[in-house]
């Protein structure tokens, strides 16, 4: 275990140099989806007696988590692994798969939760209805692991950088606007809604939208949001063993 | 036991093509041995098998008696490897890559520090820790991957091709430093397509092409086995031609008996020689 925060340490040595251009272009895209969607489109539109500014703020969150999570853990890894082959310096160590699984994707978590704070700070500012209660720090949390664990998974599994792209084209990008950040899962018909229940973002956005508005918690989404986890975490520990000796 | 690596009927192939073929090789405690072939010969392969990177198709390695593919995890503290291209973190400086590896190879805080500083010193980049890894020359990068890879004393030490795309003055501190770590007890395997490297370096030389180990010996033995003196024929008719004497005299007495109106040069032969015969090819390509 403490190779992982070996792994993470190095990873936030990297991170402290260049915090500060990190945050700015990691509040880049949720704050232009806040202001084409919250305040732009959604002006005026009442979400079953919620303003649609206060809807869309915990989506954009979980969209947020999502993105810089896998980007954060997997982006980084792809690039390690094939292009500057230090990740091989990891696996020529003598320190556990788990703990090396488990450390690559921890710099993800880190990253998904320091913009997703970022981006909370200044949605406070506009949003009067938010609260953060420990079920939101969970489900953050979970959201940032599953995501993080995906990236991970992903960069494992490519064979080249345009892979990455191609995960991030496929997957990623219909999951930002089809995973119920910027609308309610409920509004749509019923064979698509099932089919966006099976995006982990649509759990993340439900999850994180209730405990933001106090509203009943969606447990359900809870766990299938920790059975996607489970998914990716098995699945990486897959490719890692598959990839060494 | 007293061979430091062991590998016996070692294969690997990708998609059906053969990249290392039926290795047999043993190199002993503090030897320098070298592997010498073009590049694609199979001796990164080769190397990271033994580095537990790439499972082998069949066959076995021992390093320090430890069964690799049994035992990877403990094999990985025997070794220490310097890997061809630079897997130096780029986001790190000099003394912070140390760090890592440090951590990862379990080195206290205080021992830690220590060690940082005296292998620093050991390959003269006291004054470069705090220097992120793109500020600084090739070969204090490649010093750097030196330095790490020693970080938790292995007993055995990779290096592939560790002087490739450096200057000659840089190449030469390489070497000095390979021959110091030799001297000092680690047994070092080495890779390389610059026969004056293996001359000059290696105790003993196994050549390698397409795989298959064509020869293996001091690299004095690679040449008295093919002749000491070369000596080249540059002819109109068929280009140049080599022949190989065991001595000077024998070689003078064939040149006197050549016809006129070939271009003949007498030298030492060297391992490229011993390639080319072997192989056909040149060790550099052409």
């Amino acid at each position: 275990m403490i190779d992982a925060f070996s792994i993470l340490w190095s990873d936030l040595t990297a991170l402290k140099r260049r915090w500060p251009r990190y945050l700015l272009t990691t509040l880049m895209s949720p704050l232009l989806y806040l202001m084409a969607f919250g305040w732009g489109l959604g002006r005026g539109i009442d979400m079953n007696g919620t303003s649609y500014l206060d809807f869309v703020i915990p989506g954009i969150i979980a969209l947020t988590a999502m993105t810089t999570s896998f980007n954060g853990a997997g982006t980084r890894l792809n690039v390690d692994r094939l292009y500057f082959k230090s990740f091989d310096e990891c696996l020529m160590a003598p320190v556990e798969l788990p703990s090396i699984l488990l450390g690559k994707a921890l710099i993800g978590v880190v990253r998904g939760i320091l913009s997703s704070v970022a981006f909370l700070l200044v949605a406070f500012l506009i949003a009067r209805h938010i609260h953060i209660t420990l079920p939101f720090v969970l489900g953050l949390l979970l959201s940032c692991l599953t995501f993080a664990f995906l990236g991970v998974l992903a960069a494992l599994l490519a064979r080249s950088h345009e892979d990455m792209a191609t995960f991030g084209s496929l997957i990623l990008m219909p999951m930002t606007f089809l995973g119920g950040t910027f609308f309610s899962v409920s509004q749509v018909p019923f064979g698509l809604k099932m089919a966006l229940y099976a995006l982990p973002l649509t759990h993340s956005s439900l999850f994180l939208r209730a405990a933001a508005l106090d509203q009943p918690l969606p447990w359900s989404s809870f766990l299938v949001l920790f059975l996607f986890f489970l998914l990716f975490l098995g699945g990486g520990m897959m490719a890692l063993r598959r990839m060494s000796v | 036991m007293s061979s430091m690596i062991e590998i016996s009927g070692l294969k690997k192939e990708y998609s059906r093509k053969k990249v290392v073929d039926n290795l047999n090789l043993e190199v002993g405690r503090g030897e320098l041995f070298g592997f010498l072939g073009p590049n694609g010969a199979g001796k990164t392969t080769t190397i990271r098998i033994l580095t537990t990177l790439t499972k082998p198709s069949s066959g076995r390695v021992f390093i320090n008696g430890i069964d690799v593919a049994k035992d990877p995890s403990r094999v990985k503290s025997e070794f220490g490897v310097v890997q061809q291209h630079l897997s130096l973190n780029r986001d790190l400086t000099i003394g912070e890559n140390l760090e890592l590896h440090a951590r990862l190879h379990h080195l206290q805080s205080r021992e830690r520090k220590e060690r940082i500083a005296e292998l620093l010193d050991y390959v003269g980049l006291s004054d470069h820790s705090d220097q992120l890894i793109d500020s600084v020359s090739g070969g204090m990068k490649r010093r750097a991957m030196i330095a790490r890879a020693l970080i938790h004393r292995p007993k055995l030490l990779f290096l592939d091709e560790p002087t490739v795309g450096l200057d000659a003055q840089t190449r030469r501190r390489v070497w000095d430093l390979i021959r110091r770590m030799n001297l000092e007890g680690s047994t070092v395997f080495l890779t390389t397509h610059y026969i004056e490297e293996a001359e000059a370096l290696c105790q003993r030389v196994g050549i390698l092409h397409h795989g298959r180990l064509m020869a293996l010996g001091s690299p004095l033995e690679l040449r008295q086995r093919l002749g000491m003196v070369a000596v080249e024929m540059q002819g109109e008719a068929c280009g140049t031609t080599y022949r190989y004497f065991p001595d000077r005299s024998s070689a003078s007495r064939f040149i006197q008996d050549l016809p006129g109106s070939e271009r003949v040069v007498m030298r030492e032969s060297n391992l490229e020689d011993v390639f080319i015969e072997l192989t056909g090819e040149k060790v550099m390509g052409d």
